[in-house]
């Protein structure tokens, strides 16, 4: 307790006391101590942002010049890592898989939680049970999900193709086949919007009713009515929701670890960026190398965020007042 | 903008009364049955949907009490089964040929066994050779894939450092992250808002930037295999929760810590004795969703984790995978709902701060 400044009662006292003249003469006082205060609450953050990001980033930044195995010290090397980089065609492919899976995974994630959304936002009975059913598949632990995927999406055994049998479709090898692989991760990604869903039903609640009434009188259908007045409200959550999974799939990572055991086969097929990464670093102990890597995804994901958000004022709208 | 739709709504209703029927009553039972018709085009897609979305939920569960025999089956079996066997071969003449279900599967082709047939005395554990799957089978459930995996890993040891390290990381999370939101929103000083900007950019900085010299680092000080790495950097704040505390803390009224600090409180009580409880929703909406992060994360244990008895239960699972490959789905599906269950019983007692925290942080599906 005493370790904590106290702005004491006799603070307060000594201020009345004193009038006006001394209340001038302590804000000099009061600001400093605030100063000190509020340095000594952001500690913990200041303290970890120097060990757990500044100085990381830092060494790794050095680390991505230089030849690093980990068990001898890192010595520098100048511009290699990125030259040998960008003649490595695994690093390309790792950039292809990545940006296969953002590309499609994201939009349809978004896509489908909003459809869910809406479907969850009309007013029947028994609504909280479905909202419950669809919402809980996101909160699976992503290791589980996976090993169930990948028991769901067995070309001999699993259940998908059991649907599909049963639906007269051609049954699909997915996992063991290299052009099935990546469809077969977007397609359990779709299972886990759960979380997007939510946001999306929140911001339904905001969308003012008026506006919907009105349209409806000017003989707007139900399509008509989503598309020009849910989707223009629901834009800024639509956009996040863009953003972050942008991100995410960028650095898409467990699923396809677990589900090919650390190799991202079959014949590289899911092989993803950040898999790569962390087979050269941990596998190959090639930790230069692997903060060559990192760099280039920072930037990749700093100039796609920053991209979206300069062209964001086109397509979000952020209320009318 | 309501009012005067009302008021237009009263206009029509006046005119009505004047100039007969206003066309809108002849529109109303349409309107009914077409929302007759939206809710059953409603719970059509919901049924539809919602049985898509929860059938693989009942695939684990039900796989997982599957005896390993009755797995790889085309059709599969519904609802778990266990095969029906013929013993043969058995020491004494009188067990031969007697109908047994299998009921627990032990190391060196034994099984433990349960007869059919009441009168039987014979043994409990035999050894059978060349299991293959009978025809003849009868419900009931394979519990043993549930210890069955505890052969190779040890599970429940892995649930419980899973379990020390989450909680470990949600205390710390909330009181740095609280400590920092309340430096940032109720103190005034110079430079808060720089330090707010830099906090918030870290956002951006994947982790794998800083994967690799947090791991020279961490192994420099020996804290590989050991829980240290994935906890300590937790008491040091994180952006994310920094920055919705400090909304949430915003939110609350200057005048009640004015008063406080009149009374005589410091910063320190104000904190502790003000914003801390009426921050109890906040900060167990993100608790809650801290807890969930800190139990899926992967790639940072994978990294300083190496002895099984100190991993965490998702590099466990992981582990167990690789042990299996395609082999052994039961005891992998099993695993699976060994991980899953203390989320989902989570969210099952604490859905109103489930769902408020993900609504609140946006949560990566």
């Amino acid at each position: 307790m005493s370790a904590w400044p106290d702005k004491g009662k006799d603070d307060c006292v000594e201020r009345l006391r004193d009038g006006v003249s001394g209340h001038l003469r302590r804000a000099g006082a009061a600001r400093r101590r605030n100063l000190r205060n509020g340095l000594l609450f952001c500690s913990p953050a200041l303290l970890g942002l120097a060990v757990f990001t500044l100085y990381p980033v830092l060494a790794s930044l050095y680390y991505s010049f230089c030849n690093y195995p980990m068990l001898k010290p890192p010595v520098w090397v100048g511009l290699a890592n990125y030259k040998t980089l960008f003649r490595d065609p695994v690093f390309y492919t790792s950039l292809f898989n990545t940006a296969y899976y953002a590309i499609f995974a994201t939009p349809l994630g978004i896509v489908t939680a909003f459809l869910l959304a809406l479907l969850l936002n009309q007013k029947v009975k028994g609504m909280a049970l479905f909202r419950t059913m669809f919402f809980v598949p996101s909160i699976v632990p992503m290791v589980a999900a996976s090993v169930l995927w990948l028991w769901l999406l067995n070309p001999q055994y699993g259940w998908i193709n059991v649907v599909l049998h049963a639906l007269h479709l051609p049954e699909l090898k997915w996992l063991a086949d290299p052009d099935q692989a990546k469809p077969a991760l977007i397609l359990m990604s779709t299972w886990g919007v759960g979380g997007w869903m939510l946001i999306y039903l929140a911001g339904l609640q905001d969308v003012p009713k008026e506006l919907h009434e009105a349209a409806e009188i000017d003989g707007a259908g139900p399509v008509a009515r989503a598309w020009h007045v849910t989707v223009p409200f629901m834009s800024p959550h639509l956009f996040f929701t863009l953003v972050m999974g942008f991100i995410g799939a960028a650095q898409y990572f467990t699923q396809a670890y677990v589900m090919t055991n650390g190799q991202g086969g079959p014949v590289d097929s899911t092989r993803f960026f950040s898999l790569y990464l962390f087979q050269n670093a941990f596998q190959y102990w090639k930790m230069g190398y692997a903060c060559a890597m990192a760099w280039i995804l920072f930037i990749v994901i700093l100039g796609f965020t920053l991209l979206l958000f300069k062209t964001s004022a086109r397509y979000v709208y952020y209320g009318g007042e | 903008m309501a009012e005067s739709r009302e008021k237009a709504r009263q206009h029509s209703v006046s005119a009505g009364v004047l100039l007969g029927p206003a066309p809108r009553r002849t529109k109303k039972p349409v309107r009914f049955l077409s929302r007759r018709l939206v809710a059953a085009v409603t719970y059509f897609w919901l049924i539809v949907l919602g049985t898509a979305f929860t059938l693989p939920f009942f695939w684990l569960v039900s796989t997982s009490f599957k005896p390993p025999e009755r797995i790889q089956r085309w059709p599969p079996d519904i609802l778990p089964r266990l095969s029906v066997h013929l013993t043969q071969n058995l020491p004494n003449p009188a067990d031969n040929g007697r109908r047994v279900v299998i009921v627990d599967r032990l190391p060196g082709e034994r099984f433990r066994i349960r007869p059919l047939d009441a009168g039987y005395r014979g043994r409990r554990v035999v050894h059978i050779e060349n299991l293959r799957a009978t025809e003849q089978t009868r419900p009931g459930l394979a519990l043993y894939n549930y210890t069955r995996g505890l052969v190779f890993i040890p599970f429940f040891q892995q649930l419980r450092n899973t379990l020390v390290i989450c909680v470990a990381c949600v205390i710390g999370t909330m009181l740095s992250c609280s400590l920092v939101a309340y430096g940032l929103a109720k103190i005034d000083w110079r430079g808060r808002n720089v330090v707010l900007m830099i906090i918030l950019s870290t956002m951006m900085l994947p982790f794998q930037v800083t994967m690799v010299p947090l791991f020279a680092v961490f192994s420099r000080f020996g804290w590989v295999d050991t829980f240290l790495p994935l906890t300590v950097p937790a008491f040091f704040g994180n952006a994310f929760y920094i920055f919705l505390l400090r909304q949430f803390f915003l939110t609350i009224p200057q005048e009640l810590e004015d008063a406080a600090i009149i009374d005589g409180a410091g910063h320190w009580s104000v904190y502790a004795r003000i914003v801390l409880p009426l921050s109890k929703p906040a900060l167990s909406a993100f608790g809650v969703i801290a807890f969930l992060g800190s139990w899926n994360s992967f790639i940072w244990p994978l990294i300083v984790i190496n002895r099984p008895s100190m991993k965490t239960l998702p590099i466990g699972l992981q582990s167990l995978q690789g042990f299996y490959g395609d082999g052994n789905w039961a005891v992998l599906m099993a695993g699976a709902v060994i991980a899953s269950l203390p989320v989902l019983t989570i969210f099952l007692l604490a859905q109103r701060q489930f769902i408020e925290g993900i609504t609140l942080t946006g949560l990566k599906a």
